[in-house]
Parts: structure tokens; sequence; C-alpha cells
């Protein structure tokens, strides 16, 4: 088997994966959709855009939960924006953990805020990092002479 | 000719107070376009107010994509008063929540459950047959 074979299986097998375990849905599917000729970085860039914005988030999420009188609808304002984005790009366990969130938020519930805001760093940092997983065999790929496997 | 040309512009708003959402949203919609032969233009907005002043600067959209929970200005807020400037837009609203009736009741002609994709929105990206009269009776 050549390279180039080699790498696109891995690609499909990593892919089934992030599927199979949850880590992204069906809207990740068709972001890759969107990656054509004249923006062919168009996923990592969105992608990118969204860990930032994420960690920033978490942050402010962190800070709101330290003080003495939580402002939950602070809280639950971020979470909202985290559970959109994450949305949108497909990452469904954040979006699930945010589900979640709010509901802890709507309770004013500060430790069951606590925890959904550690599970979602966690899944912050394992998808951040599956991506670059992914995005890393792409750019092999291409460096291999080869174009990235069009999605169907 | 320009006329005819004219005919197949469709100019979109987005409104939302995430940056990724806006991007993906225009995206999607960008394609869904190009797969019905529109030639498409889109602002954006981070809330609902900035939506309210573009308006009032003078600007109109065929279709604009509202958010529901935002700062400063929610979707129903700006909603409610486009439609009081005389807003005619297709306005649908893009929403998580499960309740839309307050905002079908400020004025929206639809709503789209969030994630968006050229799917959902392409039954949206209608030209207005009044527009698409005029430019074909100029030619």
């Amino acid at each position: 088997m050549d390279l180039l074979s080699q790498l696109r299986g891995q690609i499909a097998d990593f892919s089934a994966f992030l599927h199979r375990e949850g880590f992204v849905d069906d809207q990740f599917t068709q972001l890759q959709k969107l990656r054509d000729e004249s923006s062919p970085g168009f996923v990592v860039e969105v992608v990118s855009l969204f860990f930032e914005d994420c960690e920033k988030l978490v942050n402010n999420m962190a800070k709101a939960l330290e003080q003495q009188i939580v402002d939950f609808k602070q809280v639950d304002s971020h979470v909202h924006q985290l559970k959109g984005s994450s949305s949108s790009i497909g990452a469904a366990r954040i979006h699930n953990v945010c589900i979640a969130f709010k509901t802890c938020c709507e309770d004013q519930n500060r430790n069951g805020c606590v925890r959904c805001l550690q599970q979602v760093n966690h899944e912050c940092i394992q998808l951040k990092n599956n991506l670059q997983t992914l995005f890393n065999l792409e750019q092999q790929i291409i460096a291999a002479g080869g174009s990235i496997p069009a999605k169907q | 000719m320009a006329d005819q040309d004219q005919s197949n512009n469709f100019s979109v708003l987005i409104v939302d107070d995430d940056r990724i959402v806006r991007e993906t949203n225009r995206r999607f919609t960008a394609l869904a376009g190009t797969q019905k032969q529109l030639r498409m233009e889109f602002q954006e907005a981070e809330n609902g107010k900035e939506a309210v002043y573009l308006h009032l600067a003078g600007a109109s959209f065929d279709l604009i994509l509202m958010d529901f929970q935002m700062p400063i200005m929610n979707g129903i807020q700006a909603t409610q008063l486009l439609r009081q400037m005389g807003v005619k837009s297709r306005i649908v609203g893009v929403t998580s929540e499960s309740d839309q009736q307050a905002f079908f009741d400020a004025g929206l002609n639809n709503c789209i459950q969030k994630p968006l994709n050229p799917a959902k929105i392409a039954e949206f990206l209608i030209v207005s047959k009044k527009r698409k009269r005029i430019g074909t009776s100029q030619a």
C-alpha cells in the first residue's frame, strides 16, 4: 500500500473514531464540506477561533464561579455562547456538557456548575488534541502530494 | 442586462453575538445561495441593536437571520423594532429554544433550529417575486 493510501485510510479511521465516540457530529462533516480551493484552511481557521473563544469563555466562567456571590445569569450567558458555537462546528460532547451546565445555572447550583466547567475544560482539551491529530494527518497527505478526501 | 443580473442578487444580514456562529452561518448560507445560482451579499451584526442601526442607516436585506439570545438587544426586541420601523424583509429566527412563540409574536416569518446547514437555509433563499418581475420587465 502506498503512503497516500495509508494516510487516507488513517484519516478515514480516525474520522470514524471521532464520530463514534461522540467528539464530533454530522455538523462537523457539514463544516468540512465547506472547504474548497478558495479556502483550503477554512476548517482549521474556524476551529482555531473556536478554541480561542472557548478558552476565554472558560476563564470568564471560572472567575465568575470563584466570586463569593455568583452571578449565575452571567455564567449562563457564557455557557449559552459556548453552547451555540460548539453546536455550529459540531463539537458534540462540548455541546452536551453545556446543556447540563445551563441546567445547573438555572438551578443556581454552584457545585454543579463547577463540575460542569471542569468537564467542559476536559472536553475542550480532548477535542483540541483529537482535531490536531486529524489536521496533522491531512497536512501529511498534502505534503505527500495528495488531496484531502472530499466529504460526502 | 444589468437589471436581469441584479435580480439574482440576494442580501443577507446575520445577527448573532458569537463570531463562530456568524462565520459558519455565513458560509453555509453562501453555499446554499451558490447552489441556487444567487449572487450573495452579507452583512453581520453582533446584536439586535446593531441590526436596528444598520436599518436606520438605510440598509435593507432580502433575508435576516436573527439569533434569539444576545446581549444589549435580543432577537425578540430587535424583530419587534424592525417590524415597527416598517422592515418587510423575511426574518428567520435561528434558535435552540423550544419555546418560539414569543419570537413569532414579535414578527418572525420562520424559525430554524440551530445549528444551521445549507439544507435548512435553502428554502428561505427566495428572491421576492416583485423584484424578479421588475428585473425581467426592464430587460
